[in-house]
């Protein structure tokens, strides 16, 4: 049962064939059949999701026809995002017990909206990887192959909805963590417009970069989640006060007459064979809905990476500053003040952690910072201005979302190797732009992730062509095996 | 040891160069980047807080716009240029008090550039720089059980200041003495004050001056070494470490020494700065742009609708009393000290009592029974109004001084309407002059000795006859007509 849409759900649950109790239970159920192998959670909130389950069929009953979609389905949150009294960790032990004060802003939209939360998802440590590997609590599996990661660093909420335990999850996508794990766990991942999806509520690893955007089985099922997480936010300031437009007005209205771009940069040495004909078939497929593709170039994309990983560790080393052991989180006791800063954060902080703090205070030192943050912001500029000249000629960008397909466990030990999985995703989030990942095939039975990239403020049009795309194919319906069992 | 050399003499052979910053809060209901209230005085430890000035993971910070408005009214004020855009930075540190690890300052781009302040000592106009006026957050107070943070069995923490929206007024080293430091921070907290922005409480900390000092030959052009000197909560505070500073740079100096670059602290027991921090100690902030606030753009009709708020600033305005009332510059100073006091010399005015007759009550008696009772005229229980009546009895010449003055006391306190209480007790002044010649007479032939030493050119000797008159009117006599009738009839024979 949880392994179908939202949609199927929703009308499920208005015609009395479930409640909303049900669908929790069930998600529960599968949760716990499969979280041996897949460890996508880091706290199950039964308790949290009851209540709102019972909420939820006080609504579905009272207003059938106004109560949200969204309204009694199950859901599950990256353990990013903050919720009133659940533990939320980000991954990390220098988290561990901490219960925050508030519900940050998407998540009450969506409690608002009648969700059902089932729990909170692991993650890498405060959202720095690209495997999941780097989660303080173990790392997830990967549904299609437990023994490769699902990507990251939203692993969990990627696995879980790829799993079929819950019809949706949120994610956060900073350089491709949305993305490229929906594109690794055969999903659908959607990072919306910065500033579209208020942060409020999201620990922060680099606030420039950061935003909120959902995991779905389908493209319609993702603009249900985004169209009720999406709007200006009063306790956000960087978030956009304009209208958003309802991104299933046009949905349906396909890829005829449509000019698509495929950068040359993105599809380079490093993409996997198969990973290449899986996209390249994709793009037939446009064709023939009527899309016109042409080659661009975006010539920034190689040092797009190395500005990438200065302005993210920069801002993640002034962020995570806070976590000092005053005030919350662990505490490692020391006589002095000093000394229990630097043994909480060396007790409580894992070695990607520690890692990108000491790149972005480096970066930021006087003396550097000229050298290294002034220079990369300058070449953040040009990356979006390229973007911007490319979109005067296409309407959208088709690509992979990632190089590879899932990787073994333990396979990528070097950083570099690691930072390269987000070469095609990390351009889109230093530019704000909108970026979806849609399945589009297999390759020796591991999904591969196709990308529509989109100017500011076209996330409709992100959904538009993803789901195009998506109804001319099948890949999204085939069930993981995990999913097979709860479908 | 070189014997420490006067201040007098260091300054013959030195230049002083000074220059000041302030941080002031700013009297804003809200705190700087979250609702909570900014009163941290007023409030049970940590009750003023909420998770963005706790500094909880996932919060963000949104602006005060009043907060900005009241920079630029102070930026104004002080003649500064507003540019068009501005942002705010982070300033990285750690310490148990700032909650997020970083302050949210400016760096680069502040609020306001280019002004400048001027302000007379001892004859001489002084003309001091302000480089910039910019907009930050406070931190928390630290409570700790020994001296200092490093060697403290325990700290305790309020974050109720953390997050009072901050301004920093950093001056030009333009300023030579001491004396000059002290009257720049005076004339800078009056027009604060003035401008509504901030309560000029030192002592609390809501006004508050670090200083840099360096002494450099006559005539060099290149400046000496600077040494910051923190810890100095009154204005004489700073004027004695500026002193104690000049004598300690000065002796090192003469004795052929180098300074170090370094921070000091004032410790007002001791009488003397002792080092804190040296050069190599100093922190590296790592500011860069704040990334969860977009930058500010300030356009010229914000700017002038500012402006439109602000008030008459003190020196303009004691110019205009100068004028308009015909004060001494002396007394439209003293009239134009606060603003308070300034409006309420202009509601005694406008009322009819006379400009030259209110200005002396106000800044004379009116200023003793304020300071005496800690209250000020509006809040006794006298009012405005209510002086303004007395001061109407005295110019119409129905009371006398010394009767308007007890009155005047017994009011302040008691309030009540002065009009009836000199009807009730019959205080009305006797000016009548046959039943005052008549009493000048009595006198006279009650005291010949003084009266005939009065003629004998002894002048002292006229008191003792206008006692005799004065109580023989119950103290109720015109005692100007009494020393015009007394000296006209001593004069005659």
């Amino acid at each position: 049962m949880t392994a179908r849409t939202i949609t199927a759900l929703a009308a499920a649950l208005r015609d009395g064939s479930t409640t909303p109790r049900a669908l929790l239970d069930a998600a529960l159920a599968h949760v716990d059949r499969t979280e041996k192998d897949l460890n996508a959670y880091l706290a199950m909130t039964r308790e949290l999701g009851e209540a709102q389950a019972e909420a939820a069929a006080r609504m579905l009953e009272e207003h059938p026809d106004t109560a949200s979609p969204l309204c009694g389905i199950p859901m599950a949150l990256k353990d990013v995002l903050c919720v009133d009294g659940i533990d939320t960790t980000a991954g990390s032990k220098i988290l561990r017990g901490f219960k925050p004060p508030y519900t940050g802003t998407a998540v009450q939209r969506l409690f608002d909206a009648g969700a059902v939360c089932v729990g909170k998802t692991n993650c890498d440590e405060f959202a720095m990887g690209s495997s999941t590997e780097n989660s303080a609590y173990g790392p997830v599996g990967n549904p299609w192959d437990i023994e490769r990661v699902p990507g990251g660093s939203s692993g969990g909420s990627a696995a879980t909805v790829a799993a079929g335990s819950v019809p949706y999850s949120l994610g956060t996508d900073t350089g491709g963590s949305i993305r490229q794990p929906a594109a690794l766990s055969g999903v659908v991942g959607f990072k919306p417009t910065y500033g579209r999806v208020s942060r409020y509520g999201l620990i922060a690893f680099a606030s420039s970069l950061d935003q909120i955007g959902p995991f779905t089985r389908t493209v319609e099922d993702c603009a249900l989640v985004y169209k009720a997480i999406a709007g200006h936010d009063p306790r956000d300031s960087t978030s956009d006060p304009r209208a958003v437009d309802d991104p299933l007005a046009s949905l349906h209205s396909g890829v005829a007459g449509m000019r698509l771009g495929i950068p040359r940069e993105y599809v380079g040495e490093g993409t996997e064979p198969g990973v290449r004909d899986a996209v390249q078939a994709a793009f037939r497929v446009l064709e023939a809905q009527g899309a016109t593709l042409q080659e661009v170039s975006l010539p920034s994309t190689d040092v797009a990476l190395s500005v990438y990983y200065i302005i993210a560790p920069a801002e993640c080393s002034s962020n995570l500053a806070r976590y000092d052991g005053v005030r919350f989180g662990v505490r490692v006791e020391r006589p002095s003040v000093t000394d229990m800063y630097l043994q909480t954060r060396d007790a409580g902080f894992g070695n990607e952690v520690k890692r990108r703090v000491m790149l972005g205070t480096y970066a930021l030192s006087s003396g550097y910072y000229d050298a290294y943050y002034r220079q990369a912001q300058k070449v953040r500029t040009l990356v979006s201005q390229e973007f911007e000249t490319v979109f005067e000629a296409v309407d959208a960008i088709v690509c992979p979302t990632s190089p590879s397909v899932a990787f073994t466990m333990g396979s990528r030990d070097d950083p570099l190797s690691m930072y390269m999985c987000d070469v095609v995703t990390l351009p889109a989030n230093l530019a704000g732009i909108p970026g979806i990942s849609v399945p589009c095939g297999f390759v020796d039975g591991l999904p591969v992730g196709l990308q529509v990239i989109a100017p500011r403020f076209e996330d409709s049009r992100v959904l538009r062509v993803a789901h195009a795309y998506e109804q001319a194919t099948d890949f999204h319906a085939k069930l993981s095996p995990y999913a097979s069992t709860a479908a | 040891m070189t014997e420490t050399a006067t201040i007098a003499t260091a300054l013959d052979r030195y230049e002083v160069v000074i220059g000041l910053e302030v941080h002031a809060q700013l009297l804003t209901r809200s705190k700087m980047f979250c609702p909570c209230p900014a009163d941290y005085i007023n409030a049970a430890p940590n009750e003023n807080t909420c998770p963005v000035c706790l500094g909880l993971p996932g919060v963000l910070p949104t602006i005060n716009q009043q907060a900005v408005d009241f920079t630029v009214r102070t930026a104004l004020a002080l003649h500064c240029e507003i540019p068009s855009f501005t942002k705010f930075d982070r300033k990285n540190y750690f310490y148990p008090d700032l909650p997020k690890g970083y302050q949210i300052s400016q760096y680069d781009l502040p609020l306001s550039i280019n002004g400048y302040l001027e302000f007379p000592v001892g004859g001489e106009t002084v003309h001091c720089g302000v480089t910039r006026v910019h907009l930050e957050e406070d931190t928390g107070t630290m409570h700790h059980a020994g001296d200092v943070l490093q060697s403290a069995t325990s700290s305790l923490i309020d974050l109720n200041r953390c997050g009072v929206p901050l301004m920093e007024i950093v001056g030009e080293p333009d300023l030579r003495t001491p004396e000059a430091a002290r009257e720049y921070l005076v004339r800078l907290r009056q027009i604060l004050t003035y401008v509504g922005v901030n309560d000029g409480n030192l002592e609390q900390g809501s006004f508050r001056c670090d200083a840099n000092i360096s002494l450099r030959p006559h005539g060099q052009q290149e400046l000496g070494v600077k040494v910051e000197v923190k810890n100095m909560n009154s204005f004489r505070a700073v004027q004695r470490a500026l002193e104690s500073e000049i004598e300690r740079q000065t002796g090192v100096l003469d004795a052929g020494g180098t300074l170090v670059q370094e921070t000091r602290g004032w410790v007002e027991a001791q009488g003397r700065t002792i080092s804190q921090r040296s050069k190599e100690q100093a922190h590296d902030y790592r500011y860069f742009p704040e990334p969860d606030l977009p930058p500010l753009r300030l356009d010229a009709a914000f700017v002038e609708r500012v402006r439109a708020t602000l008030p008459e600033l003190p020196e303009a305005r004691a110019h205009r009393f100068q004028e308009q009332y015909a004060l001494t510059a002396y007394d439209a100073a003293v009239l134009t000290d606060t603003r308070d006091e300034a409006d309420t010399y202009e509601a005694l005015v406008v009322t009819g009592v006379p400009a030259k007759l209110a200005a002396n009550w106000q800044s004379g008696d009116v200023a003793a029974l304020a300071n005496e009772h800690h209250l000020p005229l509006q809040h006794s229980g006298l009012g405005i109004d209510g002086l303004a009546s007395l001061l109407r009895l005295v110019d119409a010449g129905t009371i006398n001084g010394p009767t308007a003055k007890e009155l005047l006391a017994e009011l302040y306190v008691s309030g009540g309407n002065a009009e009836a209480l000199v009807r009730d007790r019959g205080l009305a002044q006797v000016s009548d002059t046959a039943e005052l010649s008549a009493l000048v007479d009595t006198a006279i032939a009650a005291n010949p000795a003084a009266a005939a030493d009065f003629r004998a050119g002894k002048q002292q000797a006229l008191g003792q006859l206008m006692r005799a008159v004065k109580e023989a009117t119950g103290g109720k006599a015109d005692m100007p007509l009494v020393n015009r009738l007394l000296r006209d009839r001593l004069s005659e024979q």
